[in-house]
C-alpha cells in the first residue's frame, strides 16, 4: 500500500505531509510527558523487529501463497498509540530512503494511510475498548484475553486496512493521477485489502497472544482486565463501526453511482481545463513572447534543418508537439552522452587507482 | 538471495555509497534534501499531457549521478524491484482516454498512451532523485539536516537508533528463518503452529535488550538525544546549488525547454 510520488499531486501530497506533521508533534508532545527517553531504546528495538519481521512470509494453509505482518497494530499494543505512530513513521522514513517502498514527497500520505489509521484508529477505536471490556468474561481471565487479543488484532488489521485503502483511492483520485473511475478503483482496492487485513490480523493476533501468554504485561491495557471496567464496551464499539460502515458505504455508493468522477470534477473542474489550471497554472502559456523569442525565432529560421515540417494534427495537442518530441529527444540523447561520459571518466579514475 | 540477506546487502551498499567522497557528497545535506524535495515536486506537478516539457527534468538526476561518480545503471539495478510497480501505475490509462492526442503520419497516438509515459516519467524520476540522495548522505548527516528543519529530536534519535538496529535484527530473523528452513525443509514459510512463537520469542529477548540498552546509555549520559560530533556548515556552494536547483527547475516547469529545442530542428 506504499503510494509512490508519480500519484500524488504536490497539493495533496502537502495536505498529507501537514496532517501527519500535525499527529507527529501531538505524538512527541504526548510522548514527552510520558518519559519519552525511557521509551526511545525500546521504541527503536521494537521498530526494527516490526520492519524485520514484516520480511517473514507466513504460510497460509490451504493455499499456496504467505502473508505479512501487520505493523501499525502489533506497535500500538506494545508501545501505546503515539509511540507506535512514530515507530510507524520511522519505519516508513528507512522503507522510503533506503528501499524506495513508497516516495518521498508521498511519505506523508503513506504515513497517514499507513501508521495514523493502524496506530490510532486501531487503538483508541479497537484495541483498547476491546481489551478493557468485560467481554468473554465467563470463560476466565486468562481465556477471555487471547480471545480479546484475536479479535482486536483481526478487527483492528481488517477495518484499518480498509481505511488505509480508501485513503488511497481518495488521495490518487483528488491528485486526477488515474483515469480509473473513482468507484471502479474503490471496487478493486477494497476487497483486496479485505483478503490482506484478514491475513494480517491472524499472523498479529498470533504473535501478540504468545506475548500474552509469556509477558502479559508488555501489551497495552491488558492489565485493565482485572476489575477495571472499559470507558467503551464492545457492543457500543460495534455499533460505532457499523454506523461508520453504512455511512462510508452508503456516501461511497451514492458517489460512485451518480458521478464516478465526482472528487476530481468537484476539486479540479473538467478534465479539459486540467488539474494545472485549478492549481493556478496555464498549459496554454507555454510558449515565450518576448524580445528574447523573437531573436531565437530568427535564429531559428537558420537552424532548422528540416524547416516548414511537420506531422498533420500535431500541434493541436497541449504540450505534446513534435518538435517537443524531437527536443524531448535531443534531452534523452543528451542524458545518455552524460552517463557515457561519467562512465568513461569512472573507469579512468579507477584505472587510474590501480 | 532472500528478501533478508538482501536487505542487508542494500543497507551496506548504501552505506558505503554514502561514505564516498564526491562535489555531491560534500553538499550540506539540509541543501541536497530540500532540492531533492522541490525537484520531486516539480517533476509530480507536470500536467498529465505535458511529457516534453517533463523529459527536461531527467538531466537533474543525471548530471548529478555522474558528478558524485555513481552509475545511473547502479541506481535502477538497485530499483529493478520497485520500478515495475511505478510503472504498472497508469497501465490502464490507454484503456481509458482514447482522446486522440497527436497524429504522427498514419499513426494516432491517445492521451492514455502519453499520460501513461508521463506517469511512468514522474515515478522513475522520483525514485532517481530520492536514491540519488541517500546514495550521497549519510544517514546522521540527514538526521543533522532533519534537526536543523526543527523537527524533534525524539523522531531523529529514534530513526538513527532504528537504523543501527536494523541490521541487527534483520541479521538475527535472517538466521532464525535459516535455522527453521532447515528443519522444515520444502515448506514455503512459517508454518501456522509457529505463527506466534517464531517472531514472540525474538520479541521478547529484544524488549530485554532495549531495556539493557536503555541502562547502558543513561550510564554513558544519554539524555533522550544524540549529540552530533560533526555538523557540516552551510557552504556557499550549498546555497548555490540550492539556489541554481530551485531556479533550474522553476524555468524547466514553466518553459518547455525540449519544445524550444525541438523547434530550432522542425518547423
Amino acid at each position: 500500500m506504499h503510494m509512490a510520488d508519480a500519484l500524488l499531486a504536490p497539493a495533496v501530497a502537502a495536505t498529507m505531509y501537514a496532517a501527519s506533521a500535525v499527529t507527529v508533534g501531538a505524538s512527541v508532545k504526548t510522548l514527552r510527558k510520558d518519559e519519552a527517553t525511557a521509551k526511545l531504546p525500546t521504541m527503536s528495538v521494537t521498530s526494527a523487529l516490526v520492519f524485520a519481521g514484516q520480511m517473514i512470509n507466513y504460510t497460509i494453509p490451504g493455499t499456496g501463497s504467505s502473508g505479512h505482518l501487520c505493523g501499525g497494530m502489533m506497535l500500538s499494543a506494545l508501545l501505546g498509540p503515539q509511540a507506535g505512530f512514530l515507530s510507524m513513521v520511522v519505519i516508513l522514513t528507512i522503507q522510503c530512503l533506503f528501499f524506495a517502498d513508497g516516495g518521498l514527497l508521498a511519505l506523508g500520505a503513506n504515513c497517514w494511510n499507513m501508521a495514523f489509521y493502524g496506530c490510532f484508529v486501531g487503538y483508541y477505536l479497537l484495541w483498547r475498548p476491546i481489551m478493557r471490556s468485560k467481554l468473554f468474561g465467563k470463560l476466565g481471565t486468562k481465556a477471555a484475553g487471547r480471545i480479546k487479543i484475536v479479535l482486536a488484532s483481526i478487527l483492528g488489521c481488517v477495518i484499518t486496512l480498509q481505511l488505509g485503502a480508501f485513503s488511497v483511492v481518495l488521495e490518487t483520485s483528488l491528485s486526477g493521477i488515474t483515469e480509473l473511475p473513482f468507484g471502479a478503483f474503490v471496487g478493486i482496492m477494497q476487497p483486496i485489502h479485505l483478503a490482506i487485513g484478514l491475513i494480517e490480523g491472524l499472523i498479529t493476533s498470533a504473535v501478540l497472544v504468545f506475548v500474552y501468554e509469556a509477558r502479559p504485561e508488555l501489551l497495552m491495557d491488558v492489565s485493565c482486565d482485572n476489575g477495571v471496567s472499559g470507558r467503551c464496551s464492545l457492543r457500543t464499539t460495534l455499533v460505532v463501526l457499523a454506523a461508520a460502515v453504512v455511512v462510508v458505504g452508503g456516501g461511497l455508493s451514492l458517489l460512485a453511482s451518480s458521478n464516478p468522477d465526482g472528487l476530481e470534477w468537484s476539486l479540479f473542474g473538467n478534465t479539459e481545463a486540467g488539474y494545472s489550471q485549478n492549481m493556478g497554472l496555464d498549459e496554454e502559456s507555454y510558449g515565450v513572447s518576448s524580445g528574447a523569442a523573437e531573436a531565437a525565432e530568427s535564429i531559428q529560421e537558420k537552424t532548422a534543418f528540416l524547416p516548414d515540417y511537420a506531422f498533420a494534427n500535431s500541434d493541436s495537442a497541449a504540450g505534446t508537439t513534435v518538435s517537443g518530441l524531437v527536443g524531448s529527444a535531443v534531452v534523452a540523447g543528451a542524458a545518455v552522452l552524460i552517463c557515457a561520459a561519467g562512465g568513461f571518466f569512472r573507469k579512468k579514475k579507477a584505472a587510474a587507482k590501480a | 538471495m532472500d528478501k533478508l540477506s538482501q536487505a542487508q546487502s542494500e543497507l551496506r551498499e548504501m552505506d558505503a555509497l554514502a561514505a564516498e567522497d564526491s562535489p555531491v557528497h560534500r553538499l550540506h545535506p539540509l541543501c541536497k534534501l530540500l532540492v531533492t524535495i522541490f525537484y520531486i515536486a516539480t517533476v509530480v506537478s507536470f500536467p498529465k499531457y505535458d511529457l516534453t516539457g517533463l523529459v527536461v527534468m531527467v538531466l537533474y538526476p543525471v548530471l548529478l549521478f555522474q558528478a558524485a561518480g555513481i552509475s545511473v545503471g547502479l541506481c535502477f539495478y538497485r530499483l529493478r524491484v520497485v520500478l515495475p510497480l511505478v510503472c504498472a501505475v497508469g497501465l490502464a490509462n490507454p484503456f481509458l482516454d482514447r482522446t486522440a492526442l497527436l497524429q504522427l503520419g498514419n499513426i494516432t497516438v491517445s492521451g492514455g498512451v502519453v499520460s501513461m509515459v508521463t506517469l511512468m516519467l514522474k515515478g522513475v524520476f522520483s525514485l532517481m532523485a530520492s536514491f540519488l540522495l541517500i546514495a550521497t548522505t549519510p544517514i546522521d548527516s540527514l538526521c543533522a539536516a532533519l534537526r536543523k528543519l526543527h523537527i524533534p529530536s525524539i523522531l531523529t534519535t529514534l530513526l538513527l537508533l532504528t537504523y543501527r538496529y536494523i541490521g541487527l535484527m534483520l541479521k538475527e530473523v535472517s538466521v532464525m528463518s535459516q535455522a527453521y528452513a532447515l528443519r522444515a525443509p520444502g515448506q514455503k514459510g512459517i508454518h501456522i503452529s509457529a505463527w506466534g512463537s517464531f517472531l514472540g520469542q525474538l520479541l521478547l529477548r529484544s524488549m530485554d535488550r532495549a531495556q539493557e540498552l536503555y541502562g547502558s546509555m543513561r550510564l554513558r549520559g544519554f539524555n533522550g538525544a544524540f549529540e552530533y560530533a560533526r555538523v557540516p556548515r552551510c557552504r556557499l556552494s550549498g546555497v548555490l546549488f540550492t539556489i541554481g536547483c530551485g531556479a533550474a527547475f522553476f524555468c524547466a516547469r514553466y518553459v518547455n525547454i525540449a519544445g524550444l529545442l525541438g523547434s530550432l530542428i522542425v518547423r
